[in-house]
């Protein structure tokens, strides 16, 4: 087994709101190792890009991480000074943006944005060294290197994508982390900015953790994948395993409302409606929309466990 | 910016003096009952006095110009000649001053004060803004929030009125009126410049007083709004030092529609300091404006409203110019 | 009364809006309780000794020429509502009918009234009616002033009232209705008002308060109502008569203290009206 790069253990992350704290992120432990593609997926509020916020240290009030360790090769980034982590971030831990938002500064041109982040890590940088790596990276990420004297507005929404690509990889991190980075794109784009993606992790060999809710897209892209659903972690496996046999019944759910296993789609839903954080259910947040609810699954909260070699799951059929 | 594009924003600058001083023209002879010009002259050479001779002549040169016995058309278009060379007549209360050397003495100190006052309270209003706004600053600018929303609200003159009063009658650091010392001679000296600088600290400072709340309030709207935009999420997650992230990240972007409130704003600035003007006597625009009422000068007071009107369209094109150099985003259309 | 039940619970999550009424509430009544315990006629020259400072009998003193200061201030806080209201309602009134014209039927109309508008918006407003003022000086009533202000405050409204206008339009509930066959003014009667309602009050209220700014600087510089007691008036005898320097800070003090109390509650209805009109937002100037 290889080296484990990043690990996450109890992490908890809460919100406060007027209706008290809320736990957007309940209990996660997982750990990725080395070179690996792991996959997080789960309906939009069920805390996968709060979680990948907090591993950057980028919760803001009203939200904290309130426990938890996140190891970063053995370095514990959440006991960090706030100007040691603002170091490791892009050195060692990068973000790649979601495709909807605006991500790069609209007044600014792209080769002075490469040049600020750059600067950020290392003032000593000369101008011809970062002049050498722009094109350097724009070329990696298959954009042209006039791109680089272009303003945000004059890209496509590919090309902003992939220049969020470049610039995730512009100092060599050993993770990156994606935070669904082909939303709002069109189907042709969304694979282009996967298989650059997808380029730059072998060429680099960094670990990427991929946040999403196409599971057409996990199933193509990731080695494992985890399912989070209210905040927790409810399964991890092997992405084949997991589409295969899937073990908890919101997995088998999201599974089942695939049209297929071959067609990339986004994924349609489960019956019924997530619960709302400020009043959780008892026992297993899944069960009152669960096919397979058993008595003392209203009361009793299940833990994740290995049911199988790497396959972890938190139901009680297991 | 192309040459069509400027050439139309030139052409809204000429169409808007045109306008201003057709307004100067048409005004008098709205008004009800008889030409308020006519009737003031009359006044003055039913008055007499030393200066009966020119008040006769500029009566007859009024009436000849502007009188019943040539059509309309005609008092327009030699009206607009005179304009086009600056020439407002000559004033009634200091005959035979010509407007024009009123106004050109004036001016100095108005664009003094007002460039002055005006960048000060941009700047320090924009840069508060930003830090109200701004998560890591210290609390004490969340402390500021109410003081400063108070003070947008509450126009120029007053607060010169309460300062007048502070440091007239209680303590006695600042000059209250005037531009320089009575009896000091203007010349190039260091001294009679701080003695000008020492003048125009309580006049500008009501105006900065005032205005740094409305601009502090402008640019906190919009940081916040900028805060919430994903380049900002993604700047910390490059690790950019907080300092980058607060200047050229945020105030970089949320400034831009402050200048266009600037643009929008210095006719209201300008109209503010008239009083502000009058209350300190400083002698710039203002008071040569009051005086006018006062005195009911009209050519003075059109000519005054002309120029002002003038100065503003001009220093509204020149931020209009400068904006896109600002914003890559905004260039102007093509036709 | 259901609304106004409802109004009264929002007010206490929006403390600016109840704040504003309150204080503009306090305004209205010294003027409309205050004719009950005063003589009106003391607002006039000579009604008692010039430059008195403020005893039991003149709370507020009396100016350069014998008015009882108080009754003064009593008789102006109507007169500056009157003319910011009644300005206020004809600019509105003018902004709301262009801004629907610009913003629903678009295309050349919108050019020009957006043209002009901006245009105008550049002028130096006070400057102008200073102009128009001083030429008819002579038959100024608080009517006449107020129509003279209402000439220049249309434009904001027109502005704001033509792009929330252009987005509405857009709104599914309006192509809704225009699928559904109502002409364009039951659209604008029917969906389009009632929606705009908290934007026109929002709108309305900055009108009122550019309209009694606009009134009171040039009552400051001598151009108002020659024979009304009004603030702006009050201010301009105070200044004209070196009330400042000479300490006589009874003339000029409560008129500015009124002035100061106005706007900022009017500020801060209008800053409460905002956040109704639009829940996300945090201000506004």
């Amino acid at each position: 087994m290889s080296e484990e790069i990043l690990q996450v253990h109890n992490l908890r992350v809460e919100y406060y709101t007027s209706k008290g704290t809320l736990p957007a992120v309940n209990n996660v432990d997982f750990s990725l190792r080395a070179g690996e593609r792991f996959g997080l997926v789960g309906e939009s509020g069920s805390g996968k890009s709060t979680l990948i916020l907090a591993i950057l240290r980028l919760i803001q009030l009203p939200g904290r991480i309130a426990a938890g360790e996140i190891l970063l090769d053995g370095v514990d980034l959440a006991k960090l000074s706030l100007d040691e982590m603002r170091r490791k971030r892009l050195a060692e831990i990068a973000l790649i943006p979601q495709g909807a938002m605006d991500s790069l500064n609209p007044v600014v041109r792209i080769r002075d944005q490469f040049k600020l982040i750059m600067r950020a890590h290392d003032d000593s940088l000369s101008k011809a060294a970062i002049t050498e790596r722009i094109a350097e990276l724009l070329k990696w990420v298959g954009l042209d290197n006039h791109v680089a004297d272009l303003y945000p507005h004059e890209l496509s929404g590919g090309m902003k994508q992939r220049v969020c690509i470049a610039m995730a990889i512009a100092l060599r991190p050993k993770v990156i982390l994606a935070d669904e980075p082909t939303s709002a794109l069109d189907v042709i784009v969304q694979r282009r900015v996967m298989e650059t993606l997808a380029n730059v992790q072998e060429r680099l060999g960094a670990t990427v953790l991929l946040v999403g809710h196409d599971m057409g897209l996990m199933a193509q892209f990731v080695d494992r994948l985890g399912v989070m659903y209210g905040g927790k972690l409810v399964e991890v496996g092997p992405v084949r395993e997991l589409f295969k046999d899937p073990l908890h019944p919101y997995t088998q759910l999201l599974i089942q409302s695939l049209p297929s296993l071959e067609i990339q789609s986004e994924f349609q839903g489960v019956p019924g409606l997530p619960f709302s954080l400020t009043d959780p259910p008892s026992g297993c947040q899944f069960h009152p929309r669960c096919p397979r609810k058993m008595d003392h699954c209203s009361v009793l909260a299940p833990q994740l466990q290995e049911v199988r070699p790497g396959h972890w799951v938190s139901c009680h059929l297991y | 910016m192309n040459v069509g594009a400027l050439a139309r924003r030139l052409g809204l600058f000429v169409v808007v003096i045109w306008a201003a001083a057709s307004f100067n023209f048409i005004v008098p002879r709205l008004a009800p009952g008889r030409d308020p010009i006519q009737q003031r002259l009359g006044q003055m050479a039913a008055q007499g006095g030393y200066q009966q001779q020119g008040i006769d002549a500029m009566v007859k040169a009024y009436q000849a110009r502007f009188g019943l016995d040539q059509p309309l058309w005609k008092q327009y278009l030699s009206y607009l000649g005179d304009i086009a060379r600056l020439d407002f007549g000559t004033s009634i209360a200091l005959f035979p001053t010509k407007v024009s050397d009123l106004i050109i003495h004036a001016l100095p100190w108005t664009i003094g004060l007002l460039l002055m006052s005006t960048l000060l309270a941009f700047t320090i209003g924009t840069l508060l803004g930003a830090l109200m706004a701004w998560p890591r600053s210290p609390r004490l600018f969340q402390y500021l929030v109410a003081p400063l929303m108070t003070l947008s609200a509450v126009p120029y003159y007053l607060l010169g009125l309460i300062l007048v009063y502070v440091f007239g009658v209680i303590v006695k650091v600042f000059p209250i009126s005037g531009g320089y010392s009575t009896g000091a001679v203007p010349n190039l000296s260091m001294a009679f410049a701080w003695d000008i600088v020492k003048h125009s600290i309580l006049p500008a400072l009501s105006i900065v007083l005032a205005g740094v709340g409305f601009w502090a309030m402008g640019m906190r709207a919009m940081m916040v709004t900028v805060e919430g935009e994903g380049y900002m999420l993604l700047a910390d997650a490059h690790g950019l030092k907080p300092r980058t992230i607060f200047f050229q990240y945020g105030m970089r972007n949320a400034i831009l529609p402050q200048f266009t409130a600037l643009a929008l704003s210095l006719g209201y600035i300008v109209s503010g300091s008239i009083l502000v003007e009058v209350i300190f006597t400083y002698p710039g625009i203002g008071s040569v404006l009051y005086r006018a009422i006062s005195g009911a000068d009209f050519f003075v007071i059109y000519g005054v409203v002309f120029m002002i009107v003038v100065a503003i369209g001009l220093a509204t094109l020149l931020i209009d110019l400068v904006y896109p150099l600002l914003d890559p985003r905004i260039t102007y259309e093509r036709t | 009364m259901a609304s106004l039940s409802a109004f009264w619970r929002y007010g206490r999550r929006n403390p600016k809006l109840l704040g504003g009424l309150l204080l503009i509430l306090v305004i209205v009544l010294i003027g409309l309780v205050g004719r009950f315990f005063v003589n009106l006629d003391d607002a006039r020259p000579i009604s008692a000794m010039p430059e008195m400072s403020p005893t039991w009998e003149h709370p507020f003193g009396t100016d350069g020429v014998g008015r009882d200061l108080f009754t003064v201030m009593v008789a102006a806080i109507p007169l500056a509502l009157e003319v910011g209201l009644l300005a206020g309602a004809v600019g509105l009134g003018i902004g709301t009918i262009l801004g629907f014209i610009a913003g629903y039927k678009g295309g050349m109309a919108d050019n020009i009234i957006r043209g002009v508008v901006d245009t105008l918006l550049t002028v130096p407003g006070l400057v102008v009616l200073i102009t128009i003022t001083a030429s008819i000086k002579s038959v100024l009533s608080v009517e006449v002033m107020a129509l003279v202000v209402a000439s220049l405050a249309w434009m904001w409204p027109t502005r704001t009232i033509r792009s929330q206008v252009l987005t509405m339009r857009e709104r599914a509930y309006v192509k809704m209705a225009k699928l559904n066959g109502l002409s364009t003014m039951e659209i604008i009667w029917q969906e389009l008002l009632p929606n705009l309602l908290p934007y026109l009050g929002a709108s309305y209220v900055g009108a009122v308060s550019s309209a009694i700014l606009a009134s009171i600087g040039l009552e400051a510089l001598g151009l108002g109502p020659q024979n009304e007691p009004t603030i702006g008036m009050t201010i301009y005898w105070a200044i004209a008569n070196t009330s400042l320097i000479r300490g006589i800070w009874w003339w000029w003090l409560p008129p500015i203290l009124f002035v100061i109390m106005l706007f900022i509650g009017l500020f801060m209805i209008s800053a409460g009206l905002d956040e109704v009109a639009n829940p996300r937002l945090r201000r506004t100037v």
